[in-house]
């Protein structure tokens, strides 16, 4: 039973730990599906989250900051968009240059807006998306496993969480199902057929930047008004990298990103469950390995497992009409 | 780009400071910050606070740095050591390499360095018995919990922050033989100390595991754990600066480290000729570490804890109880 509580408490914190991995990485597959590499997830995510804390501070509205965080993400993604698709620029160096802009600028607008030394204020429960309690999660609790499972796992998340998690068949739907979602793959993959097709290679990824903009805008609110209350320099601490590898080891396919990315997240609560814990015949384990044990898993399965990849064959280079 | 950026800012403000001080003589001490910035409402914010105070009853005015990383520890400490500043302070043990490099090659600048031991002629040494301080949130802790398990989120996994743990551990089970301990690193590079996320995700979990109080030492990934106290209604214990205001009624405490104290004093010492080089430390007795009481915690405290607290407090002082320390809490890393 005991075990059971423990993977119950294991997994509650895998879903905490992966939406916002969940939201970057589908951010980063919309756009590399249009072919444009977007290694600035980071410098988006960490923008998005002092925007959101900033705003939410500011109005003491939770939404308000998520539509901050999200209008601050999707102007750095139509200014990455403009770099690799009107000037046709190297997009890794834009991308960089994005997460290292931001690295510096968000603290220094916050400490020139708020005097706290590059932070934002700590924000109140009426500014953050607090926990949510489902319906009858309470009267559940008690039912053996089912109940457990309902009110401790899936009851009790913040809304952006539950957001995270609509959004993913969405995503999938929009990719698979729609005519948008047919010409945004083919544009990744063959952007001459699009445009003999008379459709504009330039429109398409311009909204495919938006897509991506507004998911990894998600992704950073969650950090400053969801899962934490407030904004602190380099709060993203490496997710969007995290995240665009999920996505690389999920071949660029939502399911499988979203698998990698529960992994990441499992990893990382079981890492630190693992810290100063006795194991049977191997004692207690140093701490530097549990810190590794993510990146030793991401490193070995990418070796090992991933088998081929497929990147979509038109991603990183910009589209010129007259070759 | 930033770094760039602030290194001309620093260049113009040095440059006004230099021919502002020629022409009035005045003595404007630097201080340099650790990494987690200056109003980290923790370890930083002290130094600042203490800086602040000097400045507010001497009227003179100080020069501060915020660096961004390991590699300009070393470059700010040139770049004002070639300015002939009157006193350079810096903050945190992360500057030990730093200093003991930059000061040997200016044997007439002097430093005090906050945390680490620099055996040199120019460097004052200030270091704390953070494991006094600790033992007594770690007595505060063990009468207050009522699951009978307590635990610790560090920072980063550094020798300085497991003397802290020491501590802690040594005065709960002085108070009761039979808690358990949780305790959690955030990690072991210098971005543990910014990491919040990470912070709440572990103390969260602690909470859930059973713990009801957790004491963070952990810079500003520690605001992470209050943060997670209050969403849990559980009891956070706060570190270095008084952080018992951030959360009122969920910090139960906050285990103090007067770094403002040795700042201010250092800056006070050097402006009146006073100043020595050698090692100092601060411990329960010299009032360089104890545990926060006001408004905010009064209610959590009661008389009677108290009472046992100023009799381990005395004791402590008196040499009766000796708390045990962790060997290389003050060298580089």
């Amino acid at each position: 039973m005991e075990f059971f509580t423990d993977m119950i408490l294991l997994m509650d914190s895998t879903l905490r730990t992966a939406t916002p991995l969940v939201l970057a990485a589908l951010a980063g597959l919309v756009a590399e599906r249009s072919g444009i590499v977007d290694i600035g997830l980071e410098g988006k995510m960490l923008a998005a989250a002092f925007a959101a804390a900033a705003a939410a501070a500011v109005t003491g509205s939770p939404w308000m900051g998520m539509l901050a965080g999200v209008g601050a993400s999707v102007f750095l993604a139509l200014l990455h968009g403009w770099v690799s698709i009107a000037q046709r620029g190297n997009q890794i160096v834009s991308g960089m240059a994005i997460n290292i802009a931001v690295a510096g600028l968000a603290p220094t607008l916050a400490n020139f807006w708020f005097q706290k030394g590059g932070q934002t204020p700590l924000l109140g429960d009426e500014a953050r998306f607090s926990t949510i309690t489902l319906p009858f999660a309470d009267a559940l609790a008690d039912v053996p496993v089912i109940g457990a499972l309902y009110s401790e796992l899936i009851s009790g998340h913040n809304l952006i969480t539950y957001l995270a998690a609509a959004l993913i068949p969405l995503v999938a739907w929009m990719l698979y199902k729609t005519r948008f979602g047919l010409r945004l793959r083919a544009v990744g993959e063959n952007p001459e057929a699009v445009d003999t097709a008379g459709i504009s290679v330039t429109l398409l990824r311009y909204q495919a930047m938006v897509i991506a903009g507004v998911l990894c805008g998600l992704s950073g609110s969650v950090l400053s008004t969801g899962l934490g209350g407030g904004f602190i320099r380099d709060m993203s601490a490496g997710k969007g990298y995290l995240a665009l590898a999920a996505m690389i080891f999920g071949r660029w396919k939502p399911v499988p990103t979203l698998l990698a990315c529960l992994l990441f997240g499992f990893v990382d609560a079981l890492q630190g469950r693992l810290q100063g814990v006795a194991l049977p015949l191997i004692g207690e384990i140093p701490v530097q390995f549990t810190m590794m044990l993510p990146y030793v898993l991401t490193v070995v399965i990418l070796a090992g497992f991933a088998g081929r990849m497929d990147a979509p064959k038109a991603s990183g280079t910009p589209y010129e009409k007259d070759h | 780009m930033t770094g760039f950026l602030r290194k001309i800012g620093a260049t113009i403000a040095l440059g006004v400071a230099f021919t502002t001080g020629a022409m009035a003589a005045d003595f404007t001490p630097v201080l340099l910050y650790d990494i987690g910035g200056k109003f980290d409402k923790s370890f930083n914010e002290a130094a600042h606070t203490g800086g602040e105070r000097f400045k507010e009853e001497t009227g003179l005015d100080y020069k501060d740095f915020e660096p961004n990383s390991e590699t300009q520890y070393e470059q700010a400490l040139k770049r004002f050591a070639r300015r002939k500043a009157d006193l350079i302070i810096a903050v945190g043990v992360g500057y030990s390499v730093a200093v003991r490099n930059v000061a040997s090659k200016y044997p007439d600048v002097k430093f005090t360095v906050i945390d680490a031991i620099i055996d040199l002629p120019n460097v004052q040494s200030i270091t704390f018995k953070e494991n006094e301080g600790s033992f007594l949130v770690g007595m505060i802790a063990a009468m207050k919990t009522e699951s009978n398990t307590i635990g610790f989120l560090g920072g980063m996994d550094i020798p300085l922050i497991r003397r802290f743990e020491r501590g802690y551990r040594q005065g709960a089970e002085y108070v009761k033989g039979d808690l358990t301990f949780i305790e959690n690193y955030v990690g072991t590079t210098p971005s543990a100390w910014n990491d919040p996320i990470k912070a709440a995700e572990m103390a969260r979990s602690q909470y859930a595991r059973g713990a009801d109080i957790i004491f963070s030492a952990a810079g500003p990934s520690g605001l992470g754990s209050i943060q997670a106290a209050k969403d849990t209604g559980n009891l956070a214990i706060g570190v270095d600066s008084n952080q018992n205001h951030v959360a009122p009624g969920y910090v139960l405490t906050s285990m103090l480290k007067r770094v403002d104290l040795a700042v201010y004093h250092a800056m006070k010492a050097a402006e009146a000729g006073e100043w020595k080089p050698g090692h100092t430390v601060l411990g329960l007795a010299e009032g360089g570490v104890d545990f926060a009481l006001d408004e905010y915690n009064a209610d959590l405290i009661t008389a009677e804890m108290k009472a046992k607290l100023d009799e381990a407090r005395a004791k402590i002082v008196s040499g009766e109880i000796v708390v045990s320390d962790v060997e290389g809490s003050n060298s580089g890393h």
